[in-house]
């Protein structure tokens, strides 16, 4: 059993959502339920499972059920129906003041558009998780303190949220989600209201942190590229359905359907996918006269960087493990196809 | 002509009411009234006894705690000074001490009816006509009960003041805290936040400028009500119009209505100051 584990939840929006429940467990889509019966599908019969310490991505378009789907591992929406569970333990079963103690103890969450108190400071905004757990103050500053630093914002701790830069208050967002030392990081577009630079910074930030952390990380995202760089593995939504979840090659390799390929159309290719994912397995040692170092490769070299090698031989080539050991061959033209945009089978 | 078989009895139900509550309660009522009138005699001695320099130094530390503004805190003394000046320094004072009391009630009920109010839309469903009857019945028609329960006098004055003049920080109230942000909201819940540190922590905080200007409102409407309170016993500078329309003295009349625009001049500028203060500190500006 997973870490955190979502069984069959379905969610219905509007004032009478059995009827509604009904029809999605039929197999009705949205559309169809939302004309017989105008209640709103957010999930319909989605489950899935996410280990301790990885970077769970959800993506999808707008109105696909991201939002609603993260808000369920909280409790910030309950479902019409399924189960939730983290580390065995039914979360959907607590009453509120167990509810409550779970949220403060186990979890941080950041929001799209920041959700900072304005009228407290950056040090009372992350310190503000720790004060609801009854910490008392000199032990909450300090904490608070560590993690200000931690994100880079040593100096800024009595601004006010609205004296802050976009890229600065998401930083605060972070620190105050990380200052209670939660098991698990929930992340709601958390970057998608950013410029692209700072964007990118606050990703690096992310993945940086995650090194030393090891939190259980769930992050939405509706950029295709930024699942990819920091996502261990990637979930996609439509209509409320999950359509497919794998690793990010997997995705970008074997699409599930016409709309994840429309996801996946843009993405530079050449960046993401790497040697151990096309290559051919096989099993041996280089001998001496084999050993050109030339045409030899690691497994998470990118495509990009071997696209070169397959074109100046026409020899295989040979990718490395390690220990130098021998783990498989590429082909020029396995290069060429996994580059190329038509899925490769 | 409208048939007279279906006329309701509505002013003889009415009647009847009010009779019934005079008879089983008329003991409670007349605690309340009680303890009112000596809240509010009291706070008239003090403001009478006070010396008059005494009151515009207060009326000073008051509006520079609100306003840092030295410029305005010349004007609201000498707008207080002038009405000693018209001879009137008494009778305001008179109506300061109803103001602050029938003020401060509104604000003890309209508060909690507010945050009540934000939490249910349908007790919201129920209240919103219900304070657009107290504000547009004419305040003739609720006296005449509150004089059947309370008798002549300042408390039945106090109670018709707060009818009128509540509607505004309850709306205000409420409207403040459904403005707040609904990602802030989130955010706290997602802390695990109670309701009560939610309400008391991120709620109120945040809709205080709007509370703000609801308690200026109220005020405001509380000063337009002297006149009329005068008419059921209290005293103070409506006291003075009223007299002035009795005995055709148009100077008299004058001088009251004009003591009582400076007392609601002064009133406003310093509400308004707090407003500015709680919107300052809440977007983070040094007070
Ligand atoms: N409180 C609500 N009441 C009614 N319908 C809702 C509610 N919240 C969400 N929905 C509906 O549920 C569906 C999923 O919404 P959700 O916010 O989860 O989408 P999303 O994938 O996060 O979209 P976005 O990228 O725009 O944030 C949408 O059709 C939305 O209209
Ligand atoms: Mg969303």
């Amino acid at each position: 059993m997973s870490y955190i584990e979502i069984r069959n939840i379905f969610k219905i929006f509007g004032p009478n959502p059995q009827a509604a429940l009904e029809l999605a467990k039929s197999g009705s889509d949205k559309e169809e339920i939302l004309a017989k019966t105008g209640h709103t599908v957010g999930l319909d019969d989605v489950s899935l499972s996410i280990e301790q310490g990885e970077t769970f991505v959800i993506m999808g378009l707008s109105g696909s059920g991201k939002s609603t789907l993260i808000r369920h591992l909280n409790r910030l929406i309950d479902p019409t129906a399924g189960e939730i569970s983290f580390g065995g333990e039914n979360i959907l079963a607590m009453d509120i003041p167990t509810l409550n103690a779970f949220r403060r103890k186990r979890l941080g969450m950041v929001f799209q558009r920041f959700g900072l108190l304005p009228h407290r400071n950056v040090m009372d905004n992350v310190a503000y998780g720790l004060e609801i757990q009854g910490t008392d103050r000199k032990t909450r500053e300090d904490i608070a303190r560590k993690w200000i630093e931690r994100v880079g914002l040593a100096g800024y701790e009595n601004k006010f949220p609205d004296q802050l830069s976009g890229g600065m208050q998401q930083r605060v967002g972070l620190a105050r989600a990380l200052a209670t030392d939660p098991e698990v990081l929930l992340m709601d577009e958390a970057f998608s209201a950013l410029d692209p630079l700072i964007r990118s910074d606050m990703q690096e930030e992310l993945m940086k942190l995650q090194a030393e952390l090891h939190k259980t990380i769930v992050f939405i995202t509706h950029d295709l590229d930024e699942a990819l760089r920091i996502g261990d593995r990637i979930a996609i939504l439509k209509d409320g359905k999950l359509v497919q979840v794998g690793r990010p090659e997997e995705i970008i390799l074997n699409p599930a359907d016409d709309y994840v390929q429309a996801f996946t159309r843009d993405v530079n290719r050449g960046k993401v996918l790497r040697a151990k994912s096309i290559m051919e397995p096989t099993t041996g040692t280089i001998s001496g006269d084999q050993a050109d170092t030339s045409q030899v490769v690691r497994p998470d070299t990118v495509l990009d960087d071997i696209l070169p090698m397959a074109l100046a031989s026409d020899q295989a080539i040979r990718v490395l493990d390690r220990n130098d050991k021998l783990i498989g061959t590429i082909k020029r033209q396995q290069v060429i196809t996994a580059l190329s945009h038509s899925p490769a089978n | 002509m409208f048939p007279e078989q279906l006329n309701v009895p509505l002013g003889k139900w009415v009647n009847q009411f009010v009779d019934w509550l005079v008879i089983n309660y008329g003991a409670a009522f007349e605690a309340f009234a009680d303890s009112l009138l000596t809240v509010l005699v009291a706070l008239e001695q003090v403001l009478r006894g006070a010396p008059w320099w005494l009151v515009l130094i207060a009326i000073a530390a008051i509006t520079w705690h609100a306003s840092r503004n030295w410029k305005l805190v010349l004007g609201l003394v000498v707008a207080m000074f002038v009405i000693g000046t018209l001879g009137l320094w008494d009778k305001a004072m008179q109506t300061l001490a109803l103001m602050i009391v029938a003020t401060s009630l509104s604000v003890i009920i309209g508060v909690p009816v507010g945050i009540a109010m934000a939490m249910s839309n349908r007790l919201r469903a129920i209240m919103l006509p219900i304070l657009d009857t107290m504000q547009t019945m004419p305040s003739f028609v609720y006296l005449i009960p509150a004089l059947m329960l309370f008798g002549l006098g300042k408390v039945p004055a106090i109670l018709a003041t707060v009818i009128y003049a509540a509607p505004p920080v309850i709306r205000l109230t409420d409207l403040g805290i459904r403005l707040v942000d609904p990602e802030v909201l989130e955010a706290s819940r997602s802390f695990g936040a109670s309701r009560k540190q939610i309400l008391f922590g991120v709620q109120l905080p945040l809709a205080l400028p709007n509370i703000m200007a609801g308690i200026n409102q109220t005020t405001m409407m509380s000063i337009s009500m002297v006149v009329i309170a005068s008419m059921i016993g209290a005293r103070g500078l409506g006291e003075q119009v009223l007299m002035g329309i009795q005995r055709l003295d148009v100077g008299a009349g004058m001088e009251a209505g004009i003591a009582i625009v400076l007392l609601a001049v002064v009133f406003d500028r310093i509400g308004q100051a707090y407003g500015k203060r709680s919107q300052r500190t809440s977007s983070g500006e040094d007070a």
